[in-house]
């Protein structure tokens, strides 16, 4: 599987095209609204109101419409100015910040009641300039998040993670910034399936009171998702392609009309036969 | 941008550390828009004591509109006073101006309601 954090920095990787690719694809959208829908469940918000929620790596606001779609008020941080710019198309109720997480927030202490994030603290672990140092950014943003939470609220972050070796250093520095809480693995017998949330708390919110890490999901695996077929490698491989010849019957007519035009000799009659497909040879 | 964001945001620059200074962010040059939505007094009372309430007034006063100089005593009662409050903090966005920090006089640039809290390498 090919990992987009080894390809560019995010705010590059996330340019117009990929932006519009990424929210125009039913496919990652519906795993993206899953992978939301489950987050906010372990979120773990009591049933009264609304609550103030905070979307790290927000993108082009396809969590940030489940948030809206529940009724809370959020705001949302992301790094790819593109990404951002279809947010404000889609016009999603939360408030965008242009920001890098690895900069650390300012939020005043106790701001938010949970924080969701989609498919973004992988990207942390990379070093993609010379002044970024991996555990120093991990540890600026979550020493930062755990400032803005109130007391006992939590922050579950769906992620990718590449190796077991980064799923210890991002716990570590979690925990060495106050957090407690755990990893979550739902599906783990399902390598396609399998997704990693890692939930954490940010203290308790009464004295005494333990925070419990919720269950995993486990069993089979839903079959009404969208499955992925892969035809158009399939088809590749076979010879077949969905990609029409550029020179047909219109073009030669053009290419002849354009010869005319010029004043070129002999430049033959158009019939009905002019650029027609022909029977195979064999 | 909302302005209860606003509230909530004060500035991240690694050194500025000034606790009178780095908040609240001075508006300037700002353009405002007025976006209705729903009023949710549960939510409003809940955030009553996130809300910075000096903070709120001096940002008011900037913007040119008046809130109350403190919040009543029963305000789950007070529907003008909750009205006044829903307004300012969750219709009232900001479109287009700058954001200023009164301690290290870092400039967060707001364009098509998005800030711009990108930092430089000195700053972090």
């Amino acid at each position: 599987m090919s990992r987009p954090e080894h390809i560019a920095p995010p705010e590059l990787f996330y340019g117009d095209t990929e932006a519009k690719k990424y929210t125009s694809n039913t496919r990652i959208a519906s795993i993206q609204a899953e992978m939301t829908l489950r987050a906010v469940e372990l979120l773990n918000l009591p049933d009264d109101g609304p609550y103030y929620l905070l979307d790290i790596g927000c993108g082009s606001g396809l969590s940030g419409e489940i948030l809206d779609e529940d009724g809370h008020l959020w705001a949302g941080m992301d790094i790819a100015p593109a990404m951002l710019d279809i947010a404000v198309e889609k016009d999603v109720e939360g408030d965008l910040f242009l920001q890098d997480i690895g900069q650390g927030m300012g939020f005043r202490p106790g701001t938010f009641d949970g924080a969701i994030s989609v498919s973004v603290i992988q990207w942390l672990c990379n070093a993609d300039k010379s002044e970024n140092k991996p555990r120093y950014r991990l540890q600026r943003f979550f020493s930062t998040l755990f400032m803005s939470l109130q007391r006992g609220a939590r922050a579950v972050f769906q992620f990718y993670p590449e190796s077991d070796m980064q799923v210890e250093m991002i716990m570590g520095i979690a925990m060495k910034c106050g957090f407690t809480g755990g990893l979550v693995v739902d599906y783990p017998n399902s390598k396609k399936a399998r997704k990693f949330y890692l939930c954490l708390f940010a203290g308790q919110a009464a004295p005494g009171e333990k925070q419990e890490l919720p269950q995993a999901l486990d069993g089979d695996v839903k079959a009404d998702g969208v499955t992925y077929t892969e035809t158009r490698i399939h088809n590749k491989a076979h010879g077949k392609t969905s990609r029409k010849s550029v020179k047909d019957t219109s073009w030669v007519l053009k290419k002849k009309e354009l010869a005319r035009k010029r004043g070129k000799e002999g430049v033959p009659l158009d019939s009905r036969y002019t650029g027609r497909k022909r029977k195979p040879r064999f | 941008m909302r302005l209860i964001t606003h509230n909530m945001l004060k500035c991240h620059v690694k050194n500025c550390t000034d606790p009178n200074k780095q908040f609240p962010l001075r508006f300037k040059d700002v353009q405002l828009e007025q976006i209705d939505a729903e009023r949710n007094d549960e939510f409003l009372v809940r955030m009553l004591p996130r809300l910075d309430w000096p903070a709120l007034l001096t940002t008011s006063k900037e913007l040119g509109y008046s809130l109350p100089q403190s919040v009543p005593e029963n305000p789950v009662d007070n529907d003008e006073f909750l009205q006044a409050l829903h307004a300012f903090i969750l219709e009232t966005h900001v479109k287009e101006g700058c954001m200023v920090c009164n301690g290290c006089s870092h400039e967060y640039k707001i364009t098509n309601g998005i800030p711009n809290m990108l930092l430089a390498e000195h700053e972090i």
